[in-house]
């Protein structure tokens, strides 16, 4: 029987099956960051134990930085103990920093790409859930926890069962106005929140085989939030076109003999998936989440479901827990509704291409005055691209201000939050109970659509402004 | 890592589905350099007004008297979201032992057993057993037999825990020790794939 990608992948990083237990998986990049590593550098210093090899790993700061002057010291005690705590233990142990001021610096699932540290074939960790992004270029990337950090340091190696496998193919074309973003945001209203947990999921298809690097790395971004492993995406042309030329990929002879073997990494014909869902691309409208979980999205002119539509009774009473959170109410449609901020970065959507999208919306028009933003490049490389197209005199021209890199609003840990009770249309990946502040209401969206609020104060179908 | 063996114990029901680890310790306590101290911070606002440790919200479990136990019952879905094992270190830091739940999101669930914190994956008729009795009763969760049981009623249902894992718990090993002594498997594996 045919292999998937992930089988081939998988297998072939296995040092170890124990019986009735995990498998010794090795590790061939990990990234780390400011806020999930500092135990685990205490740890191995408690155990004696030097990092095993010093050399896979890259580090940056990105959750816990303010994206306005970094240049000067970071204000919050505890952020700059945290930052500075980072840049010492890496000196320390002789861990590549990208770090604040760094040309390099940016969110860790932005980075890895663009400087081409993320290759087809390798097994990526980072003690941060959204690693499933590196997946979009035939790698098995994902999340893990601070202890497994500590065995990454100590070992090169982690220890997890072998999840099972699923593959997701959305064939045909996307409607005008429909973009990565509304194709996860419908996977996961479909499957739930839960739907691939215990899963790695193949994300194929034609309409997949479509997309740029940066729209399949919003897809497999996400995979997390429907409960999988990771996501993953067989490499093809436009995964080498997006590669070749950058820092650290293989150059010359390296790179013919690399490609080869990237070109052995796809799912046969005959191999076995453990589930397989099939999406047509042309059901998918844009898309917009309504409550505190991703999985409770609809599309942008859909009606919130009714409370009778929940049969158990936990269902019901968390939905309405949501909804209350929310100030929603059931059976409600959401467009003209108006919103008070935008946000558009993170990991999912922070690269130049979420930024060339919200340019062609703005370009020539103003923000809504009632509108306020926070608007952040995934790293220094997008912030000079940016730039070198023009790009910020737009968003400029709009009266919309570019912040500098960094996780941001996403979560929250800076000081770029939401105030409680507002809503913000976010282009980010998570709508928990106050991520982006306490109280904050958050509202999942694509680059396009968070653009057309920009412009109008209120959350609008971008296919009115489009057409 | 500490043991675990046979835990006896009240419990603390807490019927919210999806519980995102976001809301078990949020951001902005991800700051620390360290372990501790984290329970005092778990579900921080959920149980707390305006952040105020002077205003407990009282429909929160954590905040009703009557609740108390060294066993966590939730909905589904429980440790979904971010990977940060400060959510892990939160529960251990209040003092649970277990996490009772029909569905874990699996990057939770290894976080807990890094840190010595049982996740018992039990079938929803059996959730809804446990969220029905008093909250006097206790539940008795057996490692070595791979049991819970309600004991008011009797009731009892197995789960699953690999034979590694298991080991692991009983005994309070920890997976980094067992990688230590892999070093020279690792490096013959590098050698061997190393291109």
């Amino acid at each position: 029987m045919g292999k998937t990608i992930f089988d081939k992948i998988w297998d072939k990083h296995v040092v170890k099956i124990i019986e009735d237990g995990p498998s010794v998986v090795y590790i061939d990049k990990h990234l780390i960051h400011e806020v999930t590593s500092p135990q685990a550098f205490s740890g191995i210093e408690k155990r004696g134990v030097p990092l095993f090899r010093p050399a896979q790993i890259v580090a940056t700061a990105d959750h816990n930085v303010p994206t306005l002057h970094q240049e000067l010291p970071i204000k919050d005690a505890l952020s700059k103990f945290q930052v500075d705590t980072l840049i010492e233990n890496c000196k320390k142990h002789g861990v590549e920093l990208y770090g604040l001021g760094h040309q390099y610096q940016g969110i860790v699932h932005v980075i890895g790409p663009e400087l081409g540290i993320t290759q087809p074939g390798m097994t990526i960790v980072c003690g941060d859930s959204h690693t499933s992004t590196h997946g979009a270029f035939g790698a098995i990337a994902f999340g893990i926890g601070t202890s497994e950090v500590e065995m990454v340091f100590a070992a090169q190696c982690i220890m997890q069962s072998k999840p099972k496998v699923m593959r997701i193919n959305i064939d045909g074309a996307l409607k005008n106005g429909v973009v990565s973003k509304d194709i996860i945001l419908y996977i996961i209203a479909q499957i739930s929140a839960s739907g691939a947990t215990g899963y790695f999921v193949e994300y194929a298809g034609s309409a997949i085989r479509a997309l740029s690097m940066e729209a399949r790395m919003t897809i497999c971004n996400m995979s997390i939030e429907m409960g999988a492993r990771g996501g993953m995406i067989a490499p093809d042309q436009t995964t080498y076109d997006y590669m070749q030329g950058r820092m650290f990929a293989p150059k010359g002879a390296a790179w013919e003999e690399k490609l080869a073997a990237w070109k052995q990494l796809y799912t046969d014909a005959d191999a076995k998936f453990d589930m397989e869902i099939n999406i047509v691309a042309e059901d998918i409208d844009p898309m917009i989440t309504y409550g505190t979980n991703p999985g409770m999205g609809l599309s942008i002119q859909g009606k919130l479901p009714t409370i009778e539509s929940f049969g158990d009774v936990t269902e019901k009473q968390n939905y309405e827990k949501a909804l209350k959170y929310m100030g929603l109410t059931a059976g409600q449609t959401l467009v003209g509704m108006p919103v008070q901020n935008v946000f558009i970065g993170s990991c999912t959507n922070s690269r130049i291409e979420d930024f060339r999208l919200v340019a062609s919306i703005i370009k020539g028009k103003q923000k809504h005055p009632g509108i306020k933003t926070l608007i952040v490049p995934g790293s220094q490389e997008v912030a000079k691209q940016i730039k070198a197209e023009g790009l910020d005199k737009i968003f400029a021209a709009a009266g919309v201000e570019i912040r500098q890199a960094g996780c941001s609003a996403c979560l929250g840990m800076n000081e770029d939050k939401i105030p409680a009770g507002e809503y913000c249309i976010s282009t980010s990946n998570r709508n928990f109970e106050g991520r982006q502040g306490a109280g904050a209401r958050t509202l999942l969206a694509s680059p396009l659509t968070a653009a057309a609020a920009l412009l109008t104060g209120k959350i609008t179908d971008i296919r009115e402004i489009l057409n | 890592m500490q043991s675990l063996q046979k835990i006896k114990s009240r419990f603390i029901p807490l019927r919210i589905e999806n519980v995102d680890t976001d809301q078990i310790i949020p951001a902005r306590f991800l700051k620390a350099t360290t372990k501790d101290g984290f329970g005092k911070n778990l579900f921080r606002d959920w149980r707390y007004e305006n952040d105020n440790e002077a205003q407990p919200k009282a429909d929160f479990v954590l905040n009703q008297k009557q609740y108390a136990g060294e066993i966590l019952v939730a909905a589904k879905n429980f440790g979904c979201g971010s990977s940060r094992e400060h959510a892990a270190w939160s529960i251990q830091d209040y003092g649970f032992k277990v996490v009772v739940s029909s569905f874990f999101a699996d990057i939770f669930k290894n976080n807990a057993l890094n840190n010595g914190v049982l996740p018992v994956t039990v079938t929803d008729a059996f959730l809804q057993q446990i969220f029905a009795v008093g909250a006097n009763d206790t539940l008795t969760v057996d490692l070595e037999k791979q049991t819970i049981t309600i004991d008011a009623t009797g009731a009892t249902e197995k789960f699953d825990i690999n034979s590694y894992k298991k080991t692991c718990l009983l005994n309070g090993y920890d997976d980094i020790d067992y990688l230590l002594s892999m070093k020279t498997e690792i490096e013959a594996y590098e050698k061997e794939n190393q291109s």
